[in-house]
């Protein structure tokens, strides 16, 4: 019915609501002017906001000084007379980064070994970690973070009566202090060694891995390079005269001041963190394990492969590949969750830019905007990272 | 010459299995001490589990007080439990007025009561369960909480505690649903303007922590606002929860369209279905299916993350608590208090976990590999 | 045709957005239609505003509330409390959330002219002051160099702590929390040497501490923290309601009138004690308010003196003395315009 009265005309004609294209023309142009129209009726309302309630816009309050002091700056001297809102929020971005990125080193360790002991064939330690799993996900983080930071500073010793090791090392309620690390002169010496040990690395996994196609012969790749990063720095360092000396804290009327210290803050949020996001990842390692057939196992039994290298050889290297998908939103998932450190006092861009800078500067939509936008950063480059090793290891059909 | 060798006629009786194969015994073995890590690992743990039962249970149970009205009641070292007795209904239902307490309890019983059978598979007249819960549901619950046609208005600012955040919880997720299908099917458009917002409404979203979320709720919302509205505080927060929740949905619905064969899709067209037809009839019943655990996990997540509501000033469960504990009566019962939420929240996750996995793995017909 | 649920998700947004009714000329007229006033108080702080046992906000700047509500409709429970984090306040307060905002905010240039922000007075003198445990031995805060320090974000204090550490070249590190309670539990468990907040906060704090008498607040008063009720700027009816009603408490005090000698009081001799309860005159007429307004507010709240001793004076755990917070006459710094 309707094919015969189309092949009767040479030009069959459709109304413009019922051709497909242009349809999809009209209702795109539409989208756009309301969303074009959205946006101007918020930016509207905003300026005339901002304009009526005489609050200041522009980024200008970046260079303006803030006046306050942050909990922690580890990676530069943070002066209060002198910072402004844009030092707060570098401190606040390389806090952030320190955090996710020893939470995701942590977090997988944890996890890997939790999901591992999750299969082990010891039914008590299977159970126990099925019950840590079971746990610490099914709360919430927050809980967590506020449990740990509070539990933890309770049975911490007081100043008074800090716990010495080695006389180097205090640990009190204040934290985990240490030796400070500072490079004199001639201490390129020994970056420069660390620098030709990781090129000597990466030449002889080459040259071993070649050698080991041609001819089967293996080579004890990772002892050689453990020993190489160990040596040759060492070397430099004898012929520099040691360019690195330690401060030490000092003890004041209050406690220890100086050297390097790890404060409850951060280690709780790095706790909590870890654990949390760990709990996860032994479910993505267990399942990740569980989906390699077992005829793989087997079949390398067969060929006399042992058991370690099988799993080494055989089964991590097929199991990454279920893994590392979900293992990315696990880790974006923890460098999101590190703003949580807001509720226990910790020292990253939320806390101390878009918590104390927003107060005290009072420009909330700049502020909020730049936070955004760093996470949004941090989450693409988390992605396009994972994604390009997801790449690396994915299985390459012949 | 007599016969003298013997053959045996009947075979002799099954002996019973090496004390070491059966048994109690045998299960400890195998299953703790089948080698030297084996039993190493085991000795740990055995150790580790000492350390830590034996405390734990003495704190929380054998030394609680469960009696008192003050902080200086609890006497015996162990756990306060007198504090959650005594802010019992303040952690229930925040400030909630106590003669109108019956409209929250109704509404638990009727939310619970049309969400279950939903769950259930082969429940009957799930249809009309859906149909109230999607479409009469929200009306009645507004009325039935906010107050109206003849019920005491309560003021939002009085909600608070295990409700709020159930409140929160559900309504994200409610709205977030048919939200995140509309992005969903925006983002497989083949419109590319479509698409492309679609897309970036969604990474925009889930690329940024719940908490500048809020933030941006409860300080920025206003200022987009043309000047002199303004909105409830835990409306706007609610607003901004779901789409936050809605970018997580559109991804676990994406899921589940992709996982529908093309042929559906063809066999649709061929049936010379519209676009909403096949999606309404064909497809999203079978993909909306497939994600159910998908959804269930979105809600426990967001459910969990309603504790961040903290930052913001609502007083939701744990805030709430957080408060009790922090009063000049309760001072030092912090711990009961943090357990005390952890122990519902995790009652509440870990069974609708539960539910998940035995969904999916209902749902899982064994196709892969 | 996806396109519509999209244009009909937009559109509901859009709707969404223009609910609620829009500003209308006076804030006072609106308060008296809409029947209750909308106030915003601190999310938690004993004795200025708390929830207690059974969830009703009580407290100092809670008061404040009531007595505008009394003024405005002859009883003090007409008012809804929104609880506002520091860094909400403000905002709640330009956006015509709240009406009026009494939570402990001081009163500064910036906030009082670039803000758009009009602080009525100062109902509270407070400043800055520094707590410590007794065993440090310490016994001023110009001894303070090198100590850890809680604080809490956002506020005035933590701008005068570095400007005063810095003006006497000590050094500190800082231990920042967003709520008081998490500040006092990290005080408490010995995290760091010093809390600082107004001192009437301190003294709020270490009512609460487990061991009060183990504390010690340093005589050093390091800023002047004059906190006062705020209201919207451009609102000047609405700012004379709440100025007059701070007024009557404190001019109420000074004239001894009392929740209990209300009602005689209005057969006293003295005019200014008439016109204040409106048995003379047409004050309240004129202001816009119940022509027995200030009647109501002491018959119902009480005086500035009652509302203090309530609250935060020597009797409650807050224990704190009258100090700069006392009439004129008695060498503080309360201080009314005459009612004529």
């Amino acid at each position: 019915m309707a094919a015969s009265s189309e092949t009767q005309g040479s030009t069959p004609r459709v109304s413009l609501w019922n051709d497909p294209q242009k349809r999809s023309l009209i209702y795109q142009a539409i989208v756009v002017v309301m969303i074009v129209g959205f946006f101007g009726f918020v930016i509207n309302n905003t300026a005339d906001n901002l304009e009526k309630r005489g609050i200041a816009s522009g980024f200008g309050f970046l260079y303006s000084p803030a006046g306050f002091d942050v909990g922690m700056s580890p990676f530069l001297t943070y002066e209060p007379s002198k910072a402004t809102h844009g030092t707060v929020l570098i401190v606040g971005v390389l806090n952030t980064l320190l955090v996710a990125i020893t939470g995701i080193v942590i977090a997988t360790i944890i996890g890997f070994i939790v999901g591992v002991l999750r299969l082990s064939p010891n039914w008590l330690v299977s159970r126990m970690a099925y019950c840590y799993v079971e746990t610490l996900r099914n709360i919430p983080l927050l809980l967590q973070l506020l449990f740990w930071y509070f539990a933890v500073l309770g049975t911490l010793p007081s100043k008074r009566d800090s716990i010495s090791m080695f006389d180097t090392f205090f640990l009190n309620i204040e934290g985990l202090f240490g030796p400070l690390p500072v490079p004199q002169d001639g201490f390129w010496m020994i970056l420069l060694a660390i620098a030709i040990a990781i090129t000597a690395i990466v030449m002889i996994k080459k040259w071993a891995q070649k050698r080991q196609d041609e001819t089967g012969q293996p080579f004890p790749v990772f002892l050689v390079s453990v020993g190489l990063l160990i040596v040759l720095p060492l070397i430099a360092a004898v012929i520099a005269g040691f360019p690195l000396e330690f401060e030490h804290p000092q003890k004041n009327r209050f406690g220890l001041r100086g050297g390097m210290i790890i404060l409850p803050e951060f280690a709780a949020l790095i706790l909590g963190l870890s654990l949390y996001t760990a709990s996860f990842i032994a479910e993505i390692v267990r399942s990740g394990i569980q989906a390699i057939s077992h005829g793989q196992t087997e079949a390398a039994y067969a060929l006399g492969v042992r058991p370690t290298v099988t799993m080494r050889l055989v089964v991590i290297p097929q199991a990454l590949r279920v893994i590392v998908p979900p293992l990315t939103s696990q880790y974006l998932n923890l460098t999101k969750n590190s703003s949580l450190a807001v509720a226990i006092g910790g020292a990253e861009i939320v806390a101390i830019f878009a918590g104390t800078s927003l107060n005290q500067a009072g420009q909330a939509i700049e502020i909020i905007a730049i936070t955004m936008g760093f996470y949004l950063t941090v989450s693409l480059l988390i992605s396009m990272f994972m994604n390009w090793y997801n790449r690396r290891i994915a299985l390459v059909e012949r | 010459m007599a016969d003298l060798s013997y053959v045996r006629t009947e075979s002799h009786p099954d002996m019973p299995p090496p004390s070491s194969e059966v048994g109690i015994l045998a299960w400890l073995r195998q299953n703790l001490f089948s080698g030297w890590l084996n039993s190493l690992l085991t000795l740990a743990a055995i150790y580790l589990l000492y350390k830590i039962l034996p405390p734990f249970f003495g704190w929380a149970f054998w030394n609680a007080d469960w009696n008192g009205t003050t902080y200086k009641d609890c006497t015996s070292g162990g756990a306060c439990w007198a504090m959650i007795r005594v802010r019992f209904d303040q952690f229930m239902y925040g400030f909630y007025p106590e003669a109108e307490r019956w409209r929250v309890n109704l509404w638990v019983v009727l939310l619970f009561g049309s969400a279950i059978p939903l769950l259930i598979e082969n429940s009957p007249g799930k249809k009309y369960f859906a149909i109230f819960l999607f479409i009469l549901f929200p009306p009645i619950a507004y009325l039935l909480l906010y107050g109206g046609m003849g019920l005491r208005v309560v003021d939002t600012a009085q909600w608070g505690g295990l409700f709020l955040t159930l409140v929160l919880a559900t309504v994200s997720i409610v709205v977030s649903l048919p939200l995140g299908i509309v992005f969903a099917l925006g983002r497989r458009s083949n419109m590319p303007i479509v698409r492309m917002i679609c897309i970036a409404f969604i990474e925009l979203w889930r690329g940024v922590p719940l908490i500048t979320v809020l933030f941006m709720g409860s300080v920025m919302l206003p200022l987009f606002l043309p000047p002199g509205t303004n909105f409830d505080k835990i409306l706007r927060t609610l607003i901004v929860m779901s789409f936050f929740s809605a970018a997580y949905m559109a991804e676990v619905v994406r899921g589940g369209l992709q996982a529908i064969p093309k042929g559906q899709f063809e066999a649709a067209q061929a049936m010379g279905l519209s676009y909403w037809k096949m999606m309404a009839l064909i497809i999203l019943p079978q993909a909306l299916k497939i994600v159910i655990p998908g959804i269930v996990n979105t809600f426990i997540g967001l459910f969990k993350d309603t504790t961040l509501v903290l930052v913001i000033g609502l007083f939701d469960f744990l805030t709430i608590v957080q408060a009790a504990t922090t009063h000049k009566n309760w001072l030092g019962t912090s711990t009961e208090g943090y357990v005390f939420v952890a122990a519902v929240f995790w009652v509440f996750c870990f069974s609708m976990s539960r539910y998940s996995i035995t969904l999916e793995r209902r749902l899982d017909t064994g196709h892969r590999n | 045709m996806k396109i519509k649920t999209i244009l009909t998700a937009v559109a509901t947004a859009t709707a969404a957005l223009t609910i609620a009714g829009a500003a209308s000329a006076g804030i006072l007229d609106d308060v008296k239609k809409k029947g209750f006033l909308q106030c915003g108080v601190n999310t938690g702080l004993t004795g200025f505003s708390a929830p207690n046992d059974k969830g009703k906000w009580e407290g100092f700047d809670v008061d404040f509330c009531r007595s505008m509500s009394a003024a405005i409709f002859g009883s003090p429970d007409k008012v809804k409390y929104t609880p506002l984090t520091s860094k909400e306040r403000f905002t709640a307060l330009q956006s015509g959330e709240i009406d009026v905002l009494a939570r402990n905010t001081t009163w500064t240039f910036t906030r009082d002219v670039n803000l758009g922000l009009e602080f009525i007075g100062s109902n509270y003198t407070d400043g800055q002051g520094f707590m410590v445990r007794k065993d440090l031995g310490v016994k001023s805060a110009k001894e303070l160099d090198g100590a850890s320090v809680c604080i809490q974000t956002g506020t005035t204090t933590e701008l005068n702590l570095a400007d005063f550490f810095r003006s006497n070249s000590m050094k500190f590190t800082s231990v920042v929390f967003e709520k008081a309670d998490e500040i006092r539990a990290a005080y408490d468990a010995g995290r760091c040497d010093v809390y600082t907040t107004d001192r009437s906060g301190l003294a709020a704090q270490r009512s609460l501490l487990k061991k009060p008498d183990d504390h010690l607040v340093l005589p050093e008063v390091v800023s002047k923290e004059p906190l006062g009720p705020v209201v919207r700027h451009g609102q000047s009816e609405w700012g004379d309601v709440a100025r007059w009603t701070l007024f009557a408490l404190i001019v109420s005090e000074e004239l001894g009138v009392t929740s209990a000698n209300a009602d005689q009081m209005k057969s006293s001799k003295n005019p200014e004690v008439l016109r204040l309860l409106g048995v003379e005159g047409k004050m309240g007429e004129q202001l816009g308010v119940r022509q027995d307004w200030a009647y109501q507010i002491v018959k119902t709240v009480g005086n500035y003196g009652e509302i203090y001793e309530r609250h935060v004076g020597v009797n409650t755990p807050l224990k704190l003395e009258r100090g700069l917070n006392q009439q004129w006459s008695k060498g503080g710094l309360l201080y009314a315009p005459p009612f004529r």
